[in-house]
């Protein structure tokens, strides 16, 4: 799935468009962003709320697919100006963070029921 | 001429300044292109800029100022981080995952999961740390540039 598929099925609002034909492999989802550096991997969608420019420099290190802000958070304008040149989409949504994923989730995993 | 200008861009220095998160992981974004000029894999380029990004946050949250230097010397990666700081009482604590002394500032931007030494561990080849409690803190990462 791509970038651009996942802003069509989630209804997710573009905030910083970056390359809408990345693949996105897997999703983490974390608030801490030792976790993140950590965990995720390359490709990852990562599911946050945190909004401060720091959020960039783990998804541009990481090689993340893309950050979606939750809660319909503010971002820092200065979060954007980076992601921007980074090339990173950054993507908002009102869902919260178990909402957003749990779509997701059920969109690439379709788990079957034990 | 041709050859000291290559080996001018196989290092750099930065200074850090405590507080000052809003550039932070410049050190490692330059490292990262350098080192895939240097036709580095991806996965030794991400160990190297997870542990200069770490150890820059480090600075950041908890010295007054510091520098980060790194060099590509033969197949190794040498970053060195030298602070003005705190420095660190007790490094064996201080390297088990879970145990912070991040304050509240940077905890709530979502840093301060005592997580920070242990990345850098994880992800490189070699750690030196030295402190001085008081005076600062010298850390000496190795990173192979031909795999772990």
């Amino acid at each position: 799935m791509t970038v651009g598929e996942v802003i069509d099925k989630l209804k997710l609002e573009t905030k910083v468009t970056g390359n809408p034909e990345r693949t996105i492999k897997g999703c983490y989802v974390s608030d801490m962003l030792s976790d993140v550096l950590a965990n995720s991997t390359e490709g990852n969608l990562w599911i946050t709320r945190q909004t401060h420019p720091n959020i960039v420099a783990v998804a541009a290190i990481k090689g993340l697919s893309g950050i979606v802000i939750t809660g319909n958070k503010p971002i820092d304008p200065e979060t954007l100006i980076k992601a921007a040149a980074e090339e990173v989409p950054v993507l908002s949504t009102f869902l919260s963070s178990f909402e957003v994923a749990g779509i997701f989730y059920n969109l690439i995993k379709k788990p079957e029921v034990a | 001429m041709e050859e000291s200008e290559t080996m001018e861009a196989l290092e750099g220095s930065f200074q850090l300044k405590g507080g000052d998160f809003m550039d932070a992981g410049a050190a490692s974004k330059e490292m990262r292109t350098v080192l895939a000029n240097l036709g580095v894999p991806p996965e030794t380029i991400r160990r190297a800029a997870v542990s200069a990004f770490e150890a820059e946050m480090n600075v950041i949250i908890h010295a007054i100022a510091g520098t980060l230097h790194y060099a590509v010397e033969g197949d190794a990666l040498k970053i060195t981080i030298i602070d003005m700081g705190p420095g660190i009482k007790d490094i064996q604590l201080a390297m088990k995952e879970g145990y912070s002394t991040a304050p509240d500032w940077a905890r709530e931007m979502g840093w301060g999961s005592g997580m920070g030494l242990p990345n850098i561990k994880n992800n490189s080849d070699g750690l030196k740390l030295d402190s001085v409690p008081g005076e600062g803190t010298t850390l000496e990462i190795t990173i192979n540039l031909k795999g772990k």
